[in-house]
């Protein structure tokens, strides 16, 4: 056996696949798209002399965040909150649906489908139910909303992750007498991490949107949602534009924290 | 042979339920292996040698007649972890390392840790895999995935070995090396392993046997029974030999006798 000969190729492999994980001048095409899209709404907004409560140049709605940097990040956070927490319940309660499908097949014969059409249905627009129930003014109609939102998309593909393993590898366990426990634990559970973290790069998202609309149907005075409507109400669109900047960056940064959670997570998916 | 029989086939048959009525994959197959046998089931598809093989490892029940595994019921043998099994595929679990991929079955036989560990890397450098015991299996070659596989089936040293095609998705060259390091891999472990191996190969057959099992398909029957009296150990030469040709010959022969009964009838 040429054992050596293939350890230096596996190791030269494995560093290749490495060093593709990330590479710096991977990001230029996007920057460079970001920047020239940014430098034309920039020249437009000149050109054509949009007024200013239609349409602010972005160097405005900079110069409006540089201006309270500290009120804004502050209300974003409040917002942000609300949807990390949503997030979690809605993630969560998702993961367990998902775990009671696959233990009785009854549950997901009337869950999934279920689910599957609740995932295309707008469920922001329950919203204003959501404040009718558990009161307008307070975080929990905002995290009930998001809750929701991320429920259905995460059971349904936390489903389909658990129920991926092949015939070959269930037939593995069940030649090893493996207990269900450990064909959850040691097959389903880990084959399906790939589905749960792709249900948070999509939660992540829509955990932030439902957050932020939410507000707009009430709210406590200091949330992004309510401060973004009630700026635009009176025609101060700079000042909801600078919010809308802080909800795109709460937003990109939750998204980023589950791109590097799922990097830790599964190491041997790095070098693919 | 003065062996008892370790695996016994008893009138089986086995009926599938298909949408165009009932299809028999075994009509009436009686069979017995010896203890430490290695035996190859070899016949075209469709004729029922991965279900003969799965009802030894309760992995599907007979129709009617008995499969006694060492004296018990197929299910049993599995609930005692009587045999190890491996696929055409070879269904490495991908999250895992190489080695903790051979450390499954022990990991769910509640075997500690420590003892886990040195059964694996000592199985991983048999198999010629010692420097991969950290690698992910992506990083492995189709032959290398397949000798982890083989190792996770040996890890805890069951008395049968099942064997589904397991070379069958290699190149000719990998394969017969395979075949080679499977076979010193067998007459090296004590006590040595029954082994039922499937396959489409006549020459592979040959080559690994003590018997040669040629099945004919729809409805599957065991056809005929050819003795392999090539010596042991068999090496690269072994295939070279005129008496691997006459036997080789004999197993084709007794294939194409399947065929023509097939035509005729």
């Amino acid at each position: 056996m040429s054992a050596p000969v293939q350890a230096t190729t596996v190791a030269r492999q494995a560093g290749q696949a490495a060093q593709k994980g990330f590479r710096l001048h991977d990001l230029w095409p996007p920057v460079l798209t970001f920047a020239l899209v940014i430098g034309l709404w920039e020249l437009a907004v000149w050109f054509f002399q949009i007024p200013l409560y239609l349409l602010p140049a972005p160097s405005q709605i900079l110069e409006t965040f540089l201006a309270r940097p500290v009120f804004l990040l502050r209300i974003g956070l409040v917002t942000f909150i609300n949807a990390v927490i949503g997030c979690a319940i809605g993630v969560s309660l998702g993961c367990l649906a998902a775990a009671l499908c696959v233990r009785w097949r009854v549950v997901a014969d009337g869950l999934v489908p279920l689910a599957v059409a609740a995932s295309a249905v707008p469920i922001i627009a329950l919203s204003p139910l959501m404040g009718i129930w558990l009161g307008s003014v307070s975080p929990l109609s905002k995290i009930a909303v998001v809750a929701v939102m991320t429920f259905f998309p995460t059971l349904v593909s936390v489903y389909r992750g658990l129920v991926s393993p092949t015939a070959d590898a269930l037939m593995l366990m069940r030649s090893y007498a493996a207990p269900q426990r450990a064909v959850f634990a040691r097959l389903r559970a880990p084959a399906a991490l790939p589905f749960l973290f792709g249900a948070l790069r999509v939660c992540a998202t829509l955990s932030m949107i439902g957050a932020v609309v939410a507000e707009f149907f009430g709210g406590p005075q200091n949330a992004l949602g309510v401060y973004i409507k009630t700026q635009a109400g009176i025609l101060r669109t700079r000042e909801a534009w600078s919010a809308i900047l802080v909800a795109c960056l709460f937003g990109l940064a939750f998204y980023l924290a589950v791109v590097l959670a799922e990097r830790a997570a599964m190491p041997w998916k790095r070098g693919r | 042979m003065s062996t008892p029989p370790i695996i016994e086939f008893d009138r089986v048959n086995k009926v599938y339920q298909s949408g165009g009525g009932p299809v028999t994959a075994l009509l009436d197959v009686s069979l017995s292996i010896a203890t430490g046998e290695f035996i190859a089931l070899i016949g075209p598809s469709g004729c029922g040698k991965s279900t003969l093989m799965r009802l030894i490892g309760d992995l599907e029940q007979p129709s009617s007649g008995t499969v006694r595994v060492k004296g018990k019921t197929p299910a049993q043998a599995r609930l005692d972890r009587d045999y190890g099994i491996v696929f055409q595929a070879p269904v490495l679990y991908e999250w895992r390392t190489v080695r903790r991929n051979v450390e499954l079955p022990l990991e769910i036989m509640g075997r500690p840790p420590a003892e886990r560990r040195e059964r694996a890397m000592s199985l991983l450098r048999m198999v010629g895999l010692g420097d991969f015991g950290d690698a992910y299996p992506y990083q492995l070659s189709g032959g290398m995935q397949q000798r982890a596989a083989i190792a996770r089936a040996l890890s805890f040293e069951p008395s049968i070995l099942l064997m589904d095609e397991p070379f069958g998705a290699l190149d000719e060259i990998t394969r017969e090396r395979m075949q080679t390091e499977l076979l010193s891999l067998w007459s090296n472990a004590t006590p040595r392993p029954t082994v039922i191996f499937v396959t489409h190969s006549i020459p592979e057959a040959v080559f690994l046997a003590d018997r040669v099992v040629v099945m004919s398909p729809r409805p599957g029957r065991v056809q005929r029974i050819v003795l392999i009296d090539l010596p042991r150990p068999r090496v690269f030469e072994t295939r070279e030999s005129p008496r691997f040709f006459t036997l080789v010959t004999e197993v084709r022969e007794a294939l194409r006798a399947t065929e023509n009964e097939r035509v005729g009838a």
